[in-house]
């Protein structure tokens, strides 16, 4: 302490931040952590083999050697590019997507010919597809962090992301079924052999918008307001906005038949509101709004049918599955069997039967790992989604720039609130939505957005966590203050 | 595959999984200290001597009662506390501030709160009507009693203990 005690800030910088930032960028912690990562996926796929095949093949260590190399690669890129990123969120990241792509892996080996079993190419079935997807996705994010090198330069394309996201969401409301229709879902562009979910990119480009938005009109939205029962209500007019995205979710509710992608968007927008005023009463009439509009559908779909018949199905599967079984209450009565069967400790990786599961490789995903390891892996895994959106809390937190705090508050909560919808579904805690897993489910869609995500919020924490360049004003790498803040005038007292 | 060998690494994947999750703690865990103190070595103030009090302080301070908390006790903000940790405080109108007070004779940034050896020093960040304590303007950091006012326009800030 004594060499390194540097001069306290001259009274003159007020402008400058007080050296509060932590000046070490911690990439060998990252790196440290990442290979625990690598060591644990690389222990699961062996003790999936040892368990389902009875020995362990010499190369069981291949795919997750794919693995680390590519992220390997992102971490060289961030510590290239973005040295001060938060070092936790590519590790946890990172041990999610190899357990994913284990547990499909351990899929294709059961639905595998015995004969065939201990051959499995690397890029073979759902599970060697999807580690090609994931090697795609985490270049798509390097690249994303090479060519954006301030998370503020989003904001000057924010108008075309809202449009392109707008776009992107409708295309498979009014694409005929047969190009936009998978399970009963329209939520798919499918050309040739080849699907995707244009919905998880939407999301990210519909969220730049909205921060970028509610940047420019928060002052008007927390501002101007009437006071009821102790709480600030927004004057009528000012509800424009959140009302067009109301009817836009709904459309999509409707019209797409998926209830979890029309609560996300709904979440989304209401969340960065609030993040952007501050103003408990957004979160209560969002709540409101949904819960109003998701009743209706089920009145509607009771009595009127049509459109609204798929929704009042989902909720009645959700109220009493056990009702039809064998039926329409199948998907889920399995999904809570296999849960159940796990237990505390599960049945040990390789040990649990996900071949019994309808759509274990995406929709239920967790509840077929669950049944491998228990509640007491589930809960770890939950943990770790838990630390990803707090770290991005946390960027938010701690990034300068309205614009950064939103985008990376957003994108944090939409991550949680996906874990929530699906997780919750399967645990039949509200109703089921085909929303995928992040990290964890099949999709190339939902890996590349979900990374494209990750990508966004290390810029971000990067701008958050830099420290100020010492006696050099003029550069502010990571966004200083609002302008107007330091430009506000302040009274003089005259003694 | 022996019936032991599996189950050792079935339960050792388990435990391995939950040091992994506990050792991402320990990394966000540190980064917060590791930002409080590297904050406190970079702010540490001049007048503080980095050969003279460095013995003695500790001594000193152990003495008297420790301050755990922050009050303020007149403004706007009047019975707000802050409770004390390891960290700097900051104070003044920027929205990044520890305490933001919205005073119209306060600076976007006006004065901050430094911990060093177990004793609060106050230092005015060049506000524009300056910080006091008690009755003197405080110029260079000075270490702040528990219960003396620091006057920041209309606002009054105490150490308690």
């Amino acid at each position: 302490m004594t060499a390194a005690a540097v001069p306290a800030t001259s009274p003159a910088s007020t402008g400058e931040q007080p050296g509060v930032r932590l000046a070490r960028s911690r990439r060998n912690a990252e790196l440290s952590l990442l290979l625990l990562a690598m060591v644990l996926v690389a222990a699961y796929s062996a003790t999936v083999e040892a368990t389902a095949l009875d020995t362990v093949t010499p190369d069981f260590w291949i795919p997750t050697a794919a693995l680390g190399l590519v992220f390997l690669g992102l971490h060289l890129v961030i510590r290239w590019l973005a040295p001060f990123a938060d070092p936790a969120l590519l590790p946890a990241v990172a041990l999610l997507n190899g357990i994913g792509v284990g547990f499909l892996r351990r899929y294709d080996l059961a639905q595998a010919a015995p004969a065939d079993r201990e051959h499995l190419a690397i890029f073979a079935g759902t599970g060697g597809r999807q580690l090609a997807w994931t090697l795609a996705a985490v270049m798509l994010a390097a690249g994303l962090l090479v060519i954006m090198r301030d998370h503020r330069s989003l904001s000057r394309y924010a108008y075309t992301l809202g449009l392109a996201g707008i776009v992107l969401v409708m295309i498979p409301a009014v694409l005929p079924a047969r190009f936009s229709e998978i399970n009963n879902a329209k939520l798919w562009i499918r050309i040739g052999g080849f699907s995707i979910q244009p919905g998880e990119f939407a999301k990210l480009a519909l969220l730049t918008f909205f921060a970028y938005y509610l940047v420019r009109k928060r002052e008007v939205l927390s501002l101007a307001s009437r006071r009821v029962l102790g709480i600030d209500f927004p004057r009528g007019r000012d509800l424009g906005p959140v009302l067009v995205v109301w009817i836009i979710s709904l459309l999509v509710l409707v019209f797409e038949k998926d209830l979890g992608t029309s609560l996300l968007y709904f979440g989304m927008f209401v969340v960065t509101l609030y993040i952007a005023t501050e103003r408990v009463s957004w979160l209560l009439i969002g709540l409101i709004l949904f819960f109003g509009g998701a009743y209706l559908a089920y009145v509607l779909g009771s009595t009127v049918g049509g459109p609204f018949a798929n929704f009042y199905l989902r909720a009645e599967i959700w109220l009493d599955p056990f009702g039809d079984p064998y039926d329409k209450g199948y998907q889920l009565v399995q999904g809570l069997l296999t849960l159940g069967t796990g237990g505390l400790f599960g049945a040990g990786p390789g040990g649990g039967q996900p071949t019994l599961l309808p759509e274990v490789q995406t929709d239920f995903i967790f509840a077929g790992i669950g049944e491998e390891i228990g509640l007491f892996g589930l809960s770890a895994l939950l943990v770790v989604y838990l630390l990803i959106v707090e770290r991005g809390l946390r960027a938010a937190l701690a990034v300068r720039d309205s614009f950064g705090k939103l985008l990376a508050g957003g994108l944090a909560f939409t991550l949680g609130l996906q874990v929530f919808v699906i997780v919750g579904g399967i645990s039949k805690l509200i109703p089921l939505t085909g929303q995928t897993t992040p990290f964890l489910s099949a999709g190339g869609s939902s890996l590349m957005a979900n990374w494209l995500l990750i990508a966004v919020l290390l810029r971000v924490s990067d701008g958050a966590r830099r420290p100020v360049t010492p006696g050099g004003p003029a550069v502010r790498p990571s966004g200083g203050p609002p302008e107007q803040l330091h430009g506000a005038p302040t009274e003089v007292i005259r003694p | 595959m022996p019936e032991l060998v599996i189950t050792v690494a079935r339960f050792g994947f388990l435990i391995l999984l939950w040091i992994f999750v506990f050792t991402v703690v320990g990394v966000i865990r540190r980064d917060l200290f590791a930002g409080a103190r590297s904050g406190r070595l970079v702010a540490a103030p001049r007048a503080v001597g980095a050969s003279t009090g460095q013995a003695a302080k500790p001594a000193k301070v152990k003495r008297g009662r420790a301050a755990h908390q922050l009050m303020v006790t007149a403004g706007q903000l009047a019975g707000t506390r802050i409770t004390l940790g390891e960290s700097q405080i900051t104070i003044g109108r920027a929205e990044d501030s520890t305490l933001v007070i919205t005073d119209d004779y306060a600076s976007a940034r006006h004065a901050r709160l430094v911990p060093r050896d177990g004793q609060w020093f106050v230092e005015d960040l060049g506000s524009t009507n300056g910080t006091y304590l008690d009755r003197a303007k405080v110029t260079g950091p000075t270490p702040v009693p528990l219960g003396v006012p620091i006057r920041i326009g209309r606002t009054s800030l105490e150490l308690r203990p």
